[in-house]
């Protein structure tokens, strides 16, 4: 494989995996909402 | 009103019937082809700035919306949209949001129905000792119903029966007892079944070198794939391929993220939610599903074959053949893992599209759980034979064209204007942000009220125009006063028959022409069956709405 290929594939593939399990794990530290919770936003 | 008393179980289980819901056959079989045809390693720019300015907004538009019209007791796309304007006439564009569901259904159920068989015949060896060209003819011995792989009579409806049955018992079985439940065992396997082949794929090198193909490196197909041809951006094309890629993917303007978010608690999250659903399907599409077909075919077939076949029909008449190169165990294995994940792709989506009619009938006509699941059932099953038994007179094809392909992008722009422009930002972006878990970027609110609308009526317009040149060339020869060469491709062609007429024309075998003929017959037919199941659901939702009235509930 060339060098760009190469760069490209990696820098892709660890931006998506990278984004992907930053936000599954954000959803399973998040505690889950009881009634009467204010809103986090 | 039916109190609508199912909900998910869990938020995970609702992300992973979410990813579900987008992941499927395209994530590994379309994507590779659309970045092989469309600039290599260049497309991914174009895919991840769709990504970002369409894909996302609409994600967040279509959860949100869900959600919405959950908090009003409406499980669909009719009745969302209607409680989102006073200007009536949006929940008959709310239809599509149920009608594209069960006209994608009908075939899409089909294709799952390939992949259960095609475990068994995993299972079964059925491939062993078999040339490339023999397990392509066995594909094409399978879908021609009146020949048994198995000795099974009718073998292909047997299991497009087989799984339209359990498709509809999964449904019965509510959201979280059946659909959720589905999810959380389906995608972790899809997901532990496609790094065991894309481990493989990377791996294999040219170990797979015959005297046949003695070019075969498997390196070789990823570097095509990756390779980034940087020229290839300023060329629209790439860029309404990538947006079309995106769109599919995400399985936006369907109606099924409404109806599922529909479900969600009004207080509870969307925001978070969408986006790691939405990363999910990106990480099986652009990790596993680019590592898989790719470099597998390549690294036994060479990187020509692949640049001349690569499609979708690869899936079930190339791939069997190659997993026979593994050694018996591992061949069995691959074959299991690879139509085991296809399968679990599919039936997570297929599910997906059961809720929009099952949340229609069960709001607006009392149907129970049970009921609203069994008529989807019989619904797809009518429309769905058609396409089993006329598969090669283009039925298939123009159920995909016109529900699977145009719809999305009509509804999907319909739901932006109506969400940015009519609900207007300010309530829109109050309900994305509301109990969110994330800080949702304020530069959002400007992409979905002006770029995502914008970027779906080039979506649109180019599919509606596309030219049989390349667009710089097309608009050169407009500007000249050439006119504008249609592409038999583009909707104005399609509708007018414009690439079978010319091949009528071109013909001069009479039972060629009298095959395109009847061809031309059979979409028609076709058409003629989508038309009347979206008027026939038009009907009922003017039903509905009748009877709201009388109830004092419409608006």
């Amino acid at each position: 494989m060339s060098t760009a290929a190469i760069v490209m594939m990696v820098l892709t593939m660890s931006i998506v995996t990278y984004f992907t399990v930053y936000f599954f794990i954000k959803v399973l530290r998040t505690p889950p909402r009881t009634e009467g919770d204010p809103d986090q936003s | 009103m039916t109190a609508q008393r199912d909900g998910w179980g869990s938020r995970v289980g609702l992300i992973l019937a979410m990813a579900g819901n987008a992941v499927g056959l395209g994530n590994f079989l379309r994507f590779p082809v659309q970045a092989v045809n469309n600039g290599g390693g260049a497309f991914i720019i174009p895919y991840l700035v769709s990504f970002l300015v369409m894909g996302i907004p609409l994600l967040w538009i279509e959860w949100s919306m869900g959600r919405f019209g959950g908090k009003h007791g409406n499980h669909c796309t009719p009745y969302i949209l209607d409680t989102m304007t006073k200007q009536r006439f949006f929940k008959y564009f709310g239809v599509f949001g149920i009608w594209t569901n069960i006209a994608v259904a009908a075939y899409y159920c089909y294709i799952e129905s390939w992949t259960m068989s095609y475990v068994f015949h995993s299972l079964g060896r059925s491939f062993e000792g078999m040339t490339q060209s023999q397990v392509a003819s066995f594909f094409q011995d399978y879908i021609n119903i009146t020949t048994t792989t198995t000795g099974i009579p009718y073998e292909a409806v047997i299991f497009y029966v087989a799984c339209l049955l359990l498709n509809t018992w999964i449904l019965s079985r509510g959201l979280s007892g059946g659909v959720e439940r589905t999810a959380k065992v389906g995608m972790p396997l899809l997901i532990l079944f496609g790094i065991f082949l894309a481990i493989r794929g990377v791996t294999l090198g040219t170990s797979g070198a015959t005297p046949e193909h003695p070019d075969a490196n498997a390196w070789a197909g990823l570097d095509f794939l990756w390779n980034p041809q940087f020229d290839s951006l300023s060329n629209p094309s790439v860029w309404l391929a990538a947006a079309g890629q995106i769109f599919f993917t995400l399985s936006v303007g369907m109606g099924t993220i409404h109806c599922y978010a529909a479900y969600v608690k009004s207080r509870d999250d969307i925001a978070l939610n969408a986006m790691s659903a939405g990363w999910m399907n990106e990480f099986v599409e652009v990790v596993l599903g680019s590592l898989i077909v790719i470099p597998i075919a390549a690294g036994y077939l060479g990187l020509d074959w692949v640049r001349e076949n690569a499609s979708f029909g690869m899936a079930f008449q190339t791939m069997p053949f190659l997993f026979e190169n593994w050694g018996p165990f591992f061949a069995t294995l691959a074959g299991v893992f690879w139509f085991g994940l296809l399968f679990f792709a599919g039936i997570t989506s297929s599910l997906a599209m059961g809720t929009p009619w099952m949340g229609f009938m069960r709001d607006e006509f009392g149907f129970s759980r049970e009921k609203s699941a069994w008529s989807f059932g019989a619904i797809v099953l009518i429309l769905g034979l058609p396409t089993v038994f006329f598969y090669n007179q283009g039925v298939f094809g123009e159920y995909d064209y016109w529900a699977g392909t145009v719809s999305l992008v009509v509804f999907a722009l319909a739901e932006s204007i109506l969400f940015a422009w009519v609900f207007g930002m300010d309530r829109g972006w109050k309900e994305i942000t509301d109990g969110a878990d994330m800080k949702v970027p304020t530069i959002y609110r400007f992409i979905i009220k002006f770029v995502t609308p914008v970027f779906l009526l080039f979506v649109f317009l180019g599919s509606v125009f596309r030219p049989r040149e390349e667009w710089g060339q097309a608009f050169g020869m407009l500007f000249r006063g050439e006119g504008w060469t249609l592409d038999n491709g583009s909707l104005i062609k399609q509708l007018s028959f414009g690439g079978i007429k010319e091949q009528i024309a071109a013909a001069t075998d009479p039972a060629v022409i009298a095959g395109l003929e009847e061809q031309m017959y059979f979409i028609t037919i076709a058409r003629i069956i989508l038309t009347a199941a979206f008027l026939g659901i038009c009907v009922l939702v003017y039903i509905a709405y009748r009877k709201r009235k009388a109830q004092g509930r419409a608006q």
